[in-house]
């Protein structure tokens, strides 16, 4: 069994991929429309529809390959990553959900300025998203770069200006805008594409009649998660080089945190709740994707297990294309060239997907800002603004992401959910549940909460895989179990020091956010 | 020393910039009052009127008592309450000294008030009080000064409510102007079935009842555009009913949309009036009417279009503009429906009066036409704007 890939393959599925989505985003607005003579407003997008929608712009081949990794590398303890992923959506259905449709809020920014019609939250909270969606780009080019490399040989740098490149052109070409039926063909698209491949390799295994190791329960002989409480402290020890003590519980509730509460703030994801027709529908929505990403993220622990037993020569580094290596650690010739092009397909096809979503979002919240400002309208319509912008939104993580290659991918994914956990998450909560929420209270926590998150970022970037011991570095590398208090706590606070000043008609609005349509009311 | 000449001719002299001061104060105190006179933006244009006048409290009262009170000595308010009645009684301005602010404690600055009306379009509205130690001739005079300028800023904020008001008189006469021709001509239509199809009668009546229920519908000014939809393709339905053959339709709308907020009765006009003018006059024997809504990010982007007669652009132009043209402009009474077909691009410029007001400048029409090319109009509505909810 040679781990020796045939790059033509790997190359070959790359390029598929790559075509099939020019493709689908020139004519896929086309295909995706219904012509019809009558009855179509009543054709609203369904809860199901959306919920995969919703799964295939979310599930990005960064955390799929990412938790692979982590969980051959450091255990099954690692599932607290998709764990949280998946529970963000909870907290989204019961507080979120609902309330911000009925809003009428089409972005982030948008929710903002209904709330607390203030111009300098909104540009903060614009700012925030730009943040936000760089930082959940980054991953995304690093991931594509690695999954090149890995398949094809290619140089690092290559396969993150491969994605970058493509999604800037379909964006130029105006398509690849959200098209809800594209978006959930996608999330089949990459749970197919993990789950052929694993179906074959399960009766390889099964066919070789190797044992699971027994101690998949721990980290592996990296010397971490030592005796029955490693479950609650698995981000101590090995990982990150911090002793296990209460420095590792407080990781991982920092983790939880951040994951449980981050989600509501992911841009892409936001805009498409809009989509959904009234609030029940985007509560049954966000049930669905809890059924989804329930169902996806039960087959990256599988391959993290499957390369315990098979690649115990992998090398800690490489964890992150476990996926992509098992194939051909486990079967030999065509097979395994086929199996390993079926997951870079899927990889790449999600790369794609998510960093699209993300640069449209960051995109129009860019060209939003510059468009609004008078001066630069001029000579610039409103498409080639937002041509330049998305150019903004894709380019500036791209050239992150060239030049600090050595962050673990599921690293940086929980960085973009710390910062996000650490603004968004208290402006939602507060904005939806609490009428005494002023523009200054909201303006201050967003500040609070985007520099204490943002010193995780930047001790992230500096540090890249965090050496050292003790609660300084514990406390600065994942800072949401501190920092996302300390927004709500100074979010409450200083709204109540200017009560005087809530906005007028927030009763009002908390009529609107919390009754069902289905209640005869006057809501003006 | 050249260096410190050009700073103060920069600067100005003090007297320049002691004007500069005052505007800005005054340029802060604007937007408050531009709200009008209530408690919330009485208190955020007070503390700039105190600014702007530099005495130890300033008041703006209105007809229920003192809405906002900055500066010292608010155990006054009471009393300055009863002498703002008097002014807005009497429409002078009236003072007060100390003898009528009895007051017990020591060193107390608020000695003399002066109260001077507010006045928009002849109604005393409110009052604007000035506490001093001692009230002066000059001190009077400024506060009459500062009094008249509020008074033009609420001037403005009633113009604006009135214009807001004026919107909403002209959906309501849109509502109110369903054409008469459209109720003869569907129940013609639906007549007609009565003997031949019993079922399609039935069917077109509940539609019709369905279509005029939304149009007469009394409550919100915005509506979702999936309602609007509904409407329309009752509407269709109806003309389909009497047309036959001559008319086709076409719809291609991105579900994504669905959900966006529109204001009510926008696009109905539109589809009206490609039905009417698009099949009056047309060439050919099938006139296809075509409505696309596509999701273009934050805004949402929908398309009424016929291959019918098309229309002269300038014509276009001056319905556009508000111009009466041939007795049929919006504004004209019943202009929607008395004659088909002579009043070409009714309700276009009703709509996009009211798509400006709502959305701003860059929202209004699109219209692409020539004679014989057919018509194309294209509205752009953001999927949030503030404000704006169904």
């Amino acid at each position: 069994m040679s781990g020796d890939l045939d790059p033509t393959w790997g190359a070959g599925a790359v390029a598929l991929v790559v075509v099939v989505t020019l493709v689908i985003s020139t004519w896929g607005l086309r295909l995706s429309r219904t012509t019809s003579d009558f009855f179509v407003a009543s054709r609203s997008v369904g809860p199901g529809l959306n919920a995969s929608a919703i799964g295939g712009e979310y599930v990005s081949a960064a955390s799929f390959l990412g938790v692979a990794g982590l969980v051959m590398a450091f255990g099954a303890e690692m599932l607290w990553y998709p764990v949280g992923w998946t529970a963000g959506y909870l907290v989204l259905l019961a507080l979120v959900a609902a309330p911000l449709r009925r809003s009428g809020a089409y972005t982030l920014p948008d929710f903002a300025e209904a709330r607390l019609a203030s111009g300098a939250v909104r540009a903060a909270c614009a700012l925030l998203v730009v943040a936000v969606g760089w930082l959940y780009l980054l991953p995304q080019f690093q991931g594509a770069g690695i999954t090149l490399t890995a398949v094809t040989g290619a140089p690092r740098w290559l396969g993150g200006l491969v994605v970058a490149a493509v999604v800037l052109v379909g964006v130029a070409s105006g398509g690849m805008r959200s098209i809800t039926f594209v978006q959930a063909f996608q999330y089949w698209l990459k749970l197919t594409a993990l789950l052929a491949p694993l179906a074959v390799l399960a009766v390889v295994w099964l066919g070789d009649g190797r044992p699971l190791p027994d101690d998949l329960a721990t980290g592996s002989g990296t010397g971490s998660g030592t005796g029955d409480d490693g479950w609650s402290t698995p981000f101590g020890g090995g990982t990150s080089g911090l002793s296990d003590g209460p420095e590792g519980l407080y990781l991982t509730y920092s983790v939880i945190v951040a994951t449980f509460f981050g989600a509501m703030g992911l841009p892409h994801v936001v805009v498409r709740f809009y989509t959904n027709p009234d609030g029940r529908a985007a509560r049954r929505t966000t049930l669905g994707v809890l059924g989804l990403l329930g169902l996806f993220y039960l087959l990256p622990p599988v391959y993290g297990a499957l390369g315990r037993v098979y690649g115990a020569d992998v090398e800690a580094g490489g964890a992150d294309t476990v996926v992509l290596r098992l194939p051909g650690l486990m079967t030999d010739g065509t097979l395994a060239d086929a199996l390993t092009a079926v997951l870079t397909a899927g990889a790449f096809a999600a790369f794609l997907s998510t960093s699209s979503g993300l640069t449209i979002a960051v995109a129009g919240v860019l060209s939003q800002a510059v468009t609004r400002s008078r001066h630069a309208t001029r000579g610039l319509g409103p498409v080639a603004a937002f041509r330049v912008a998305a150019v903004l939104a894709a380019g500036v993580p791209c050239l992150a992401a060239l030049a600090a290659p050595g962050i673990p991918v599921a690293r940086s994914v929980g960085l973009a959910f710390a910062v996000a956990a650490s603004t968004f998450c208290p402006l939602l909560v507060l904005g939806i549940w609490w009428r005494g929420l002023t523009a200054a209270g909201a303006l201050a926590g967003l500040v609070v909460g985007g520099l204490g998150s943002f010193v995780g970022v930047v001790a992230a970037l500096v540090l890249g895989s965090a050496s050292g011991e003790g609660w300084g570095v514990a406390l600065v590398t994942q800072p949401a179990a501190w920092s996302v208090p300390l927004a709500f706590a100074t979010m409450v606070g200083v709204s109540r020091a200017t009560r005087a000043r809530v906005p007028e008609g927030v009763d009002r609005f908390m009529v609107r956010l919390h009754t069902p349509e289905a209640v005869e009311l006057d809501r003006g | 020393m050249a260096r410190w000449s050009r700073r103060r001719t920069h600067l100005g002299t003090e007297a320049d910039r002691a004007t500069f001061r005052t505007l800005h104060n005054a340029s802060l105190a604007a937007p408050a009052l531009r709200e009008g006179l209530r408690a919330d933006s009485a208190e955020r244009a007070v503390r700039h009127l105190r600014a702007l006048l530099g005495t130890p409290a300033v008041a703006l009262t209105g007809a229920d008592g003192v809405l906002a009170w900055d500066g010292i000595g608010a155990h006054h308010a009471e009393q300055c309450a009863a002498l703002a009645a008097r002014a807005v009684d009497a429409g002078v301005t009236l003072l007060a000294d100390a003898d009528e602010l009895p007051c017990t404690a020591d060193g107390c600055l608020a000695r003399a008030a002066i109260a001077s009306p507010l006045v928009v379009e002849d109604d005393v509205v409110g009052t604007l009080v000035v506490v001093a130690p001692r009230s002066t001739g000059r001190l009077v005079r400024a506060t009459d000064e500062v009094a008249v300028w509020v008074s033009g800023q609420l001037a403005l904020a009633e113009l604006d409510a009135s214009r807001n008001r004026l919107v909403e008189a002209e959906v309501r006469a849109l509502r109110a102007q369903i054409s008469p021709h459209f109720v003869y001509n569907s129940l013609g239509a639906i007549a007609s079935f009565v003997r031949t199809d019993p079922d399609r009668a039935r069917e077109l009546l509940l539609e019709f009842a369905d279509f005029t229920r939304y149009s007469f519908r009394r409550h919100g000014e915005f509506t979702t555009l999936a309602d609007e939809l509904r409407a329309i393709e009752r509407y269709l339905l109806l003309e389909q009913a009497r047309f036959g053959d001559r008319l086709a339709v076409r719809l291609r709308i991105a579900p994504e949309v669905l959900g966006v907020t529109v204001p009510f009765l926008c696009l109905q006009p539109l589809v009206e009036n490609a039905v009417r003018h698009g099949l009056a006059g047309s060439p050919r024997p099938v006139t296809t009417v075509t409505i696309v809504a596509r999701d273009l990010g934050r805004l949402c982007v929908v398309e009424v279009e016929d291959d019918g007669a098309g229309e002269d652009p300038e014509r276009i132009a001056r319905v556009l503009a508000g111009e009466d043209v041939t007795g049929g402009g919006p504004g004209a009474p019943g202009g929607r429906g008395d004659g088909e077909g002579v009043h070409p691009s009714v309700g276009l410029g009703n709509v996009d009066a009211r798509l400006r007001a709502t959305y701003g400048d860059e929202a209004g029409l699109v219209v692409e036409t020539a004679p014989g090319a057919g018509t194309k109009v294209t509205v752009r509505v953001p999927k949030f704007a503030p404000g704006v909810h169904p």
